[in-house]
């Protein structure tokens, strides 16, 4: 006589330790194996889009800042590139070399985060984290050199950047660009031939590349799929035709992949560094707008190449001072729609990590 | 009680105050001193009593004294290999924070939830600190410094911390929780699959003495242990440590996945004695190896009771550099670990020990070498095959595709 | 072989468990920070300031309260509003600094500290008297003509208002110190 089972329903609550943010997923298990999956999210939910349209232009440069809170300057310039599609300004080169030093150090700091929680939630007891967020912070310092602030930046405006940098920031720069090779090797030799992390990681959450096109999927993701798609070659913005470096791809899909395509992003956006840093000349970093800018009536969509994906705003002017629509494209958002196809046949211990490997921040999600 | 009226100068003396008389006085144990003690004659039994409870509690509060030591070292020392201080604000560098973190459990509410069976979730914490304390009964502690020398220690000290697998349960089942359920159903198979391992890699030991008493284990070795059963010390680390759910083993408290297991539902002092239960098992597991692998007491300069506290802190030490580095291991995998890999290596390692004994009943120095040199090759052959066969087939595939 | 890779893994902990720690203790030791940052307080001279409220009409949030009244000082020809109320509330500021990018007479800069915590919600209401008896410590963020001079809010001498601006001369600006002394005088109590 069969044994009569019956499927139960946990409710992975708001507050978790390792949901990355507000997240509430509701899963149903037989036995430990998932059978589905049924996210709910909105916690987090501010209006950002609401609010954005009683503000002025410079002032939804605040509100975006918010968005994706740990990777603020690459929400800045995604949001700057569509106003200037807008009015159709260029900023200067200048101008331009700073923002893609800005964003591609963003982007390190946004992968250490990534990778030091995706490696906190297979239970190293905060070991690698503690490590990450160590250059994390001297990546902040750079921050507050060229902005004074750490996290909610501000530092991109209509037509450029906000303000030339000090001249101690090259010397520090330079100084972070010697070792920081250095320690991305120290994460590697911790994490990657650990055979306790192949264990658990290899093999695990696969997702094939026509599931993650057929579902907007973008960023790392969509790149360990084997499909090598990145906004900066693909569709180059400001200067990124210049630089020479690599589209890390990976083979096989799995969290294995997700976790190795972040650290080399984070070695070939040292490459861009250098080659920025080489390439840079003096000259103006804003150009001579407005105060208010008032941008004529139209439309423009403009999309980056943030840490977790593509990151588009489409904006509706009406000639005003404010927007009249403020349109998010959030990656994290997106990618979450293929959070059944990867977990379900899944455990409950992998399902952590393979929602840990999308790299899903909560401010994104909900705006 | 004759070993412990010789051996134990602190008991002697209590005894003799209240319970001498013409029977033990003169030139026995009590010597010409002590003619009358306190007590009438017929009532040596209160003495006893009285001199044994006070060797007790002399002991058990030495105990956790040291087990509140050892985890102020253990933040300290994690915070060290994370490249940060540990707590150093409570008190001169920090030393009052276990205090502190008795004080806060002291003062929390005691919750019991309302469908829990309370009886049962009572006792459960009581169940789970008692026999880390039973196993101080039989340790060597230094020269001639033990509280019994029972001729099955080492027998009496497995048999005893195996409870552990039955307090989890109870505290698990009593709680009324799912997660908790879970999280006790985890370690029940865990920790009864950890025994088979950790018994026949002490078989080895034991058949190498011929004797199971922890004092003389300690007194069989003329090389220590560690360097003749490598093999033995290598299934007992990884086995103990799965025995005492400490990093990578410990997915039954796991944070980030089931909030905490078999003790999500407790708190206040409870929650306190299921945590002082674990450090304290820690610290017991140490001592335990510290007697069967480096050789107990010995060493040439210090008093014996010194050399006793390192080798034991030395353990600790790599028990805690072990949870500071690795992951912990999905159930499955643990399970694989246990059956697949370390069965196969402890019976391994009580064939070649068997065959070596078998050979060389008596041996010299030289061939206790020779036997080293065996056991070592024998140890590092026999990882790497059981390596390479696990890892082909150790990382299973874990997908299985569900008609939704 | 399969444990060569945790083998690697306990060589780094066991590396970084002898290097020097990464913390600063504060408040004994406190982190160093840049000129250019964004501090909780704010620096304001009234010598400087005309009244005109671009920093309340530029801030995101609406959180700096302006309220004046015409001088007998010229109000025709540009002359300057006298401040009876400038209230900025930090319990819900931002920090991010458009209120100074506004201001075109560079009467208002960023602070330099970052420990303005309070006892009351109502006590994190900065006032007009609380900027003017404050120690002025301007954060070089968006003046470039303090970051030219090297100057250094956490450690330099406090800043008056005739070194702070950009301007040639001071000319327009000499009959402002005995305006405002007369309009204390008139509205003391």
């Amino acid at each position: 006589m069969p044994l009569k089972t019956e499927p139960i329903t946990v409710n992975i609550g708001p507050q978790h330790p390792s949901t990355h943010g507000v997240f509430r997923i509701r899963v149903t298990f037989d036995g430990e194996v998932i059978i589905d999956v049924d996210p709910v999210f909105g916690y987090l939910h501010r209006g950002s889009e609401k609010l954005a349209e009683e503000r002025t232009y410079t002032q939804v440069i605040t509100l975006t800042d918010r968005l994706d809170y740990v990777s603020s300057m690459t929400n800045n310039q995604a949001y700057v590139l569509a106003c200037e599609k807008l009015a159709d300004i260029k900023a200067p080169e200048r101008g331009m070399y700073l923002r893609v030093i800005a964003a591609e150090l963003q982007r390190i700091a946004s992968h250490l985060v990534a990778t030091g929680f995706l490696v906190n939630d297979l239970g190293a007891l905060a070991t690698p984290l503690m490590y990450c967020f160590r250059e994390r912070e001297k990546i902040l310092d750079l921050f507050e050199m060229l902005c004074g602030a750490r996290v909610t930046l501000t530092y991109m405006r209509v037509g450029g950047v906000f303000q030339d940098a000090p001249e101690d920031f090259w010397v520090f720069l330079k100084r972070f660009l010697e070792e920081m090779p250095f320690h991305i090797d120290e994460y590697e030799q911790l994490i990657s031939e650990n055979e306790i992390i192949l264990m658990r990681t290899k093999g695990v959450g696969i997702l094939s590349s026509s599931t993650a096109i057929n579902g907007s999927v973008s960023g790392p993701v969509l790149r360990s799929t084997g499909y090598s798609w990145d906004l900066r070659k693909a569709d180059p913005y400001e200067v990124y035709d210049r630089f020479d470096f690599d589209v890390v791809v990976g083979e096989q899909g799995d969290n294995y992949d997700r976790y190795k395509i972040r650290i080399n992003e984070m070695r070939q956006s040292l490459r861009i560094l250098n080659q920025c840093v080489e390439q840079i000349a003096p000259g103006p970093v804003r150009t001579n707008s407005p105060l208010l800018f008032r941008p004529p009536v139209g439309e423009a969509y403009a999309h980056v190449e943030s840490p977790k994906g593509e990151l588009g705003f489409y904006i509706v002017s009406d000639g005003g001072v404010a927007p009249y629509r403020f349109k998010i494209r959030s990656p994290s958002f997106i990618n979450l729609t293929i959070l059944r196809e990867l977990v379900v046949g899944l455990k409950l211990a992998d399902m952590i990590v393979a929602f840990g490997s999308i790299d899903v921040n909560m401010g994104e999600v909900d705006r | 009680m004759e070993s412990l009226l010789e051996g134990n100068s602190l008991f002697r003396w209590t005894y003799c105050l209240l319970a001498a008389n013409e029977g033990n006085s003169g030139p026995g144990p009590c010597g010409e001193t002590l003619r009358n003690g306190l007590l009438p004659a017929g009532f040596e039994w209160v003495a006893f009593l009285i001199a044994g409870l006070g060797i007790v509690m002399l002991l058990i509060n030495a105990f956790l004294l040291l087990v509140m030591l050892y985890t102020y070292m253990e933040r300290r020392l994690i915070g060290r290999f994370h490249n940060r201080v540990g707590p150093n604000r409570t008190g001169p560098f920090g030393l009052l924070q276990p205090v502190a973190d008795a004080i806060k459990l002291l003062t929390k509410e005691d919750l019991v939830p309302a469908g829990a069976d309370r009886l049962v979730f009572n006792i459960a914490p009581v169940l789970m600190i008692v026999p880390v304390l039973l196993v101080l009964a039989v340790l060597p502690f230094g020269e001639n410094s033990f509280l019994a020398n029972i001729n099955v220690g080492i027998l009496f000290v497995l048999a005893v911390t195996s409870m552990n697998a039955l307090a989890m349960f109870m505290g698990g089942w009593a709680s009324g929780n799912r997660f908790a359920m879970f999280g006790g159903m985890r370690a029940v198979a865990q920790l009864v699959s950890y025994e088979v391992p950790v018994v026949l890699s002490v078989v080895g030991i034991v058949i190498y003495t011929g004797s199971l008493s922890m004092v003389s284990i300690v007194e069989a070795q003329r090389i220590p242990f560690i360097l003749l059963q490598p093999l033995a010390f290598f299934i007992f680390i990884a086995g103990s440590s799965a025995e005492m759910n400490r990093s990578p083993f410990d997915l039954v408290e796991a944070e980030s996945e089931i909030v905490a297991g078999y003790h999500t539902e407790y708190s206040g002092m409870k929650f306190g004695m299921f945590q002082l239960a674990e450090f304290g098992a820690v610290l017991v597991t140490s001592a335990v190896m510290t007697t069967l692998f480096l050789d107990g007491w010995n060493g040439p300069v210090l008093p014996s009771h010194l050399w006793f506290l390192l080798k034991v802190f030395f353990f600790a030490f790599i028990m805690i550099w072990i949870r500071a580095t690795l992951p912990r291991l999905r159930m499955d995998q643990v399970m694989d670990f246990a059956w697949k890999f370390l069965f196969p290596l402890s019976i391994i390692n009580m064939f070649v020990t068997a065959v070596e004994v078998l050979v060389w009943n008596e041996p010299t120095l030289v061939q206790l070498w020779f036997m080293v040199g065996i056991n070592m090759l024998v140890a590092i052959v026999g990882v790497v095959v059981f390596s390479l066969i696990f890892s082909r087939k150790g990382i299973s595939p874990p997908r299985r595709k569900m008609s939704v | 072989m399969y444990g060569i890779g945790l083998a690697k893994g306990f060589l780094v902990t066991l590396k970084v468990f002898f290097r020097k720690p990464f913390t600063v203790q504060y408040p004994e030791e406190r982190l160093v920070q840049h000129p250019r940052f964004r501090g909780e307080e704010f620096v304001w001279y009234e010598e400087r300031c005309t009244g005109c409220a671009s920093c309340a009409k530029y801030c995101p949030l609406g959180i700096i309260k302006i309220v004046t009244h015409p001088s007998d000082e010229k109000p025709l020809e540009g002359g300057f509003y006298d401040i009876d109320v400038f209230d900025i509330d930090i319990g819900r500021c931002m920090f991010c600094g458009l209120c100074v990018e506004a201001c075109p007479y560079d009467a208002l800069f960023m602070g330099s500290g970052f420990e303005e915590g309070q006892y009351n919600r109502r006590d994190l209401v900065i006032s007009a008297d609380r900027l003017r008896v404050a120690e002025k410590h301007p954060s070089t963020w968006y003046r470039p003509q303090l970051e030219e001079r090297g100057y250094n809010p956490h450690k330099d001498p406090p800043v008056s208002w005739e070194q702070v601006g950009r301007e040639n001369s001071l000319t327009h600006l000499s009959s402002r110190p005995a305006k405002i002394q007369e309009y204390d005088k008139r509205n003391q109590p």
